[in-house]
């Protein structure tokens, strides 16, 4: 079937409905992951060891499995154990996502806490500051700093990982698409979800850098 | 009685005997030079002093009160720990500046944060009125900042407030170091290797900041390399050795007549001509 104008701007629209989906996801991924993955890296280096290493096992199994495996525990076991729907389908992606990227967040802020040097905390210490006025007041900052360029990887992995929630229904841009393949035949809908990708990804590469360029008036 | 009284401190890192009983007395607007080999535990002497480093064994006192005593050290709660090493000022070897930080928001940060809290604690205990809690925590801003600038004119850096660390040199990031040590009026102040980081071309603008913060009511300990700065501007001169006290005393004596083998060894190596 030939592409007009009119199945065009039909299908631009019904893949719009799937790409505010899709944002969902994306943007409630990660405004819970974020601060959620700072409480994993600070147990995973938790002075008590039982928490730490707790927390290594849980990140771990977590990195260890496919994140669409977990979507599949999040969202049967509880139907298949207690025979109860716990989580909606859409929630079910949520909570799978947000624990998922937490694990790989947590990693990377640990990474750049660790390599803020002792000389910071000390100078904060001789100051009389608490242990909190120093990571909030003066290590924090200098590990966002640090950790920039492998949040922007792992952020813009996030937009197409989204695409693993058709696994459950869920009707994201990719699945939306697909059903233009399975109901009309149509395969060109599944290509084009392509420029909303990259569009995505291109404006997310774009705050990056300026968020880079904001913070290249100090050095760590 | 002495200002700072320190007395029997002990520090071992595991089976490494750092310091084996240190004690030394130093007066008010005193200067004491530390001096000595690598590893003979100076800088793990000044630490202990700042709380970076719990001594195993001891006792220090500021001003009569006590500040350390090794039988209630490690149980001492965070607050008072924090209460208790405001008595000293800490200027490292590396600088350690906040480098998101102007110089200016350096020097104001803590002293800032530490009149904050102390305002809310009084808020809390019902020891001043709402009205009073703001007409005071509008206070705090300008009487940081001018503080600051008085400090920062003491270590010549006033045109320098809006830069960043590392927008300045060795020497200059050093001396704000200095001011932000100052900016919370220790009774103390510490140096550690204060100049060791720096290239020898910008060491004398810190020293003769150093020198010129010397008064009567200033009282420094500078753990230094600098033979010839110990000698002209310290007061008082500790040796230390294998974590003792090798010798201790006036310039004239530890410089000019030293008993020990082991110093007269190191000065061999560190010729003073003064």
């Amino acid at each position: 079937m030939a592409i007009t104008w009119e199945s065009f701007w039909k299908v631009t629209l019904r893949l719009l409905e799937g790409f505010e989906t899709t944002c969902l996801i994306f943007a409630l991924t990660l405004v819970l992951a974020l601060p959620l993955g700072l409480v994993i890296s600070f147990g995973s280096m938790s002075k008590f060891k039982p928490l730490a290493y707790i927390t290594k096992v849980f990140v771990w199994i977590i990195r260890g499995v496919p994140l669409m495996l977990q979507i599949f525990v999040v969202f049967y076991v509880p139907r298949l154990m207690w025979h109860a729907a716990l989580f909606t389908r859409f929630n079910a992606v949520i909570i799978a996502f947000v624990i998922n990227y937490a694990c790989y967040f947590s990693e990377i802020y640990r990474g750049g806490i660790e390599s803020i040097s002792k000389g910071q905390y000390e100078a904060g210490q001789v100051l009389g500051m608490t242990k909190s006025q120093i990571f909030f007041r003066v290590v924090l900052m200098q590990v966002v700093k640090r950790i920039l360029a492998p949040m922007s990887n792992e952020v813009i992995t996030l937009v197409k990982d989204t695409a693993l929630a058709r696994v459950i229904m869920v009707a994201e841009i990719l699945k939306v698409a697909e059903e233009f393949a399975s109901t009309s035949a149509l395969i060109w809908p599944t290509f084009y979800t392509a420029v909303f990708y990259l569009a995505s990804v291109g404006l997310l590469t774009l705050l990056f850098g300026y968020i880079e360029k904001k913070l290249s008036y100090y050095r760590v | 009685m002495a200002l700072l009284e320190v007395s029997n401190i002990q520090k071992n890192f595991g089976k490494v005997e750092v310091l084996k009983g240190i004690s030394f007395e130093l007066e008010k607007g005193e200067v004491l030079a530390i001096i000595g080999s690598s590893g003979s535990g100076k800088t793990t002497l000044l630490r202990c002093m700042n709380y970076l480093e719990i001594p195993d064994a001891g006792k220090i006192t500021v001003d009569g009160e006590p500040y350390f005593d090794a039988s209630e050290g490690k149980k001492l709660r965070d607050g008072e720990i924090r209460k208790r090493r405001l008595h000293f000022g800490l200027v490292f070897q590396s600088f350690n500046l906040f480098p998101q930080y102007t110089v200016m928001q350096n020097l104001v940060l803590a002293a800032r944060l530490l009149r904050r809290d102390e305002l809310k604690k009084q808020y809390k205990n019902k020891e001043i009125t709402k009205e009073q809690y703001n007409a005071l925590k509008a206070k705090i801003n300008p009487e940081t900042e001018q503080k600051a600038r008085e400090l920062l004119e003491k270590v010549g850096l006033t045109e320098k407030a809006d830069f960043y660390p590392c927008q300045l040199s060795g020497g200059q990031q050093q001396r704000a170091a200095i001011a932000r040590a100052l900016s919370l009026t220790p009774d103390i102040l510490c140096f550690d290797e204060p100049t060791s980081a720096l290239d020898p071309e910008l060491t004398g603008e810190v020293l003769n900041v150093i020198r010129s913060l010397k008064s009567r009511d200033s009282t420094m300990i500078v753990v230094t390399h600098e033979m010839e700065f110990a000698a002209n501007v310290a007061d008082k001169i500790l040796f230390m050795a294998n974590g003792v006290i090798e010798e201790f005393g006036t310039p004239e004596e530890v410089f000019g007549n030293p008993k020990s083998p082991i110093l007269k060894h190191f000065l061999g190596k560190h010729a003073v001509n003064n």
